[in-house]
């Protein structure tokens, strides 16, 4: 079970804004995050993640609490431990695929096969510069999942893969999830490109 | 036949200078790149003195600072017999202060212009701020660190002022070239002047140019 609870208030363009979410989500669950640009659905992956602190508020995962600001609490990101999906992928650019999970993970046989469900064995050797958009993608959805993490975000994961190849990931990640028992909470300023998710919907606006 | 002890020990000094201020200013740089504060702020201004201030004020501090006959000269002295003034050690320290901007500008603004995210990724694969600076905040600045270095090497070569402050002139323990190029000139010997006026142009102009080589195999600007 995550509780959330946290105040946080955003600097845009046109001045101030503040982003207030309180949730409860089951473990094991996907939840479909929109909203439009600019309303704070990055910072509030992040400040899951321990990437930005909330102002005020509360997060607690599976009764530990990861954000306390009353009683000061603020596990660092590596305590975490949370896949975290970056929209920009943030893949390293002096790393090839394979290196990149095994930056994550001594496990070969995992690595292996998260490199066939993201249909990159064959450029495991290659570094992002030479990956398509598309195969970048992939990396950063596979880089995530290397640390087989509880709880996985994912920003704008689909956004650059066509209909074809997002289906066939997004049935091999439902199978992953659920032999994970991994709670996932999916970004996207996309309505429908999350309907083969079954999952509670939440909206920030 | 020229005397060559001055490149030579020219060569040494420029080569620790540089192989000390990697050790020590690259994690400096990385550590500026982060985040701003008053504390951070007069630091980075200390580190850039040397880069407007004559160098003769710097050496006449270095020399005032580290005499035997006051503070912590006088401290250094007598507890470790260490002597900094007219002496190797003196020109590498020296050295490692006069020339720190030029190591840790070119890497601090390198850092600064990575993607936070690439940080934050390795974060979140639970590596500590140490393993993600060594495995992938430093890898990926490469030319900016090759850049850096030269710049650093080739400062160090062309010293004056500072070393002349510090060390003087003594031969095979101070006299480096720069100071080896004033002397000969003084002395009316212009075909050493000359011979170790070449050299130095030679060496510097062959390690400009393989950083433009190597920057442009690399794609980026070479003063970046």
């Amino acid at each position: 079970m995550i509780r959330i609870d946290i105040e946080k208030t955003l600097k845009t363009y046109g001045g101030k804004t503040a982003l207030k979410i309180t949730r409860m989500t089951a473990a094991g669950s996907v939840t479909k995050i929109y909203g439009p640009s600019g309303s704070g659905k990055t910072t509030f992956l992040k400040c899951i993640a321990g990437l930005a602190n909330p102002d005020s508020g509360t997060i607690v995962v599976n009764d530990e609490a990861w954000f306390d600001s009353a009683l000061h609490i603020n596990l660092p990101p590596q305590q975490r431990r949370v896949g975290f999906v970056f929209q920009d992928y943030a893949l390293f650019p002096n790393m090839t695929a394979r290196q990149h999970l095994e930056y994550a993970t001594k496990d070969e046989a995992w690595i292996n096969r998260l490199l066939q469900m993201g249909k990159l064995e064959t450029l495991s050797t290659h570094k992002p510069d030479h990956l398509s958009g598309g195969q970048q993608q992939r990396l950063a959805i596979l880089r995530a999942l290397a640390i087989k993490p509880k709880l996985l975000l994912m920003d704008e994961p689909f956004s650059a893969l066509d209909a074809e190849m997002k289906t066939a990931l997004i049935d091999d990640l439902k199978a992953l999830f659920i032999e994970l028992q991994t709670t996932v909470l999916i970004v996207s300023h996309n309505r429908h490109e999350l309907d083969e998710f079954t999952g509670e919907e939440m909206l920030i606006s | 036949m020229t005397d060559l002890s001055p490149i030579w020990l020219t060569l040494q000094l420029a080569g620790l200078t540089t192989l000390l201020l990697l050790i020590v200013g690259l994690p400096l740089a990385w550590w500026l790149s982060r985040g701003r504060s008053v504390f951070k702020t007069i630091i980075e201004a200390l580190i850039t003195m040397p880069l407007v201030l004559p160098p003769s004020v710097l050496g006449f501090y270095l020399l005032i600072a580290f005499s035997p006959q006051h503070g912590v000269g006088k401290w250094l002295s007598q507890t470790f017999n260490i002597q900094f003034v007219f002496s190797f050690q003196g020109l590498v320290l020296a050295s490692f202060i006069y020339s720190m901007p030029f190591m840790v500008g070119p890497v601090k603004s390198a850092l600064q212009q990575l993607p936070s995210s690439l940080a934050q990724a390795s974060y979140t694969l639970g590596k500590t701020k140490w393993q993600t600076l060594f495995n992938v905040l430093l890898p990926n600045i490469k030319p900016s660190i090759l850049t850096a270095a030269v710049l650093t090497f080739a400062h160090t070569l062309g010293e004056f002022g500072v070393v002349l402050m510090i060390g003087g002139n003594i031969p095979g323990v101070t006299r480096v070239a720069s100071i080896a190029v004033y002397d000969s000139v003084e002395r009316m010997d212009y075909a050493s002047a000359n011979t170790y006026s070449f050299i130095l142009f030679a060496i510097t102009f062959v390690m400009v140019i393989s950083v433009f080589m190597f920057n442009k195999y690399q794609a980026k600007s070479p003063l970046e």
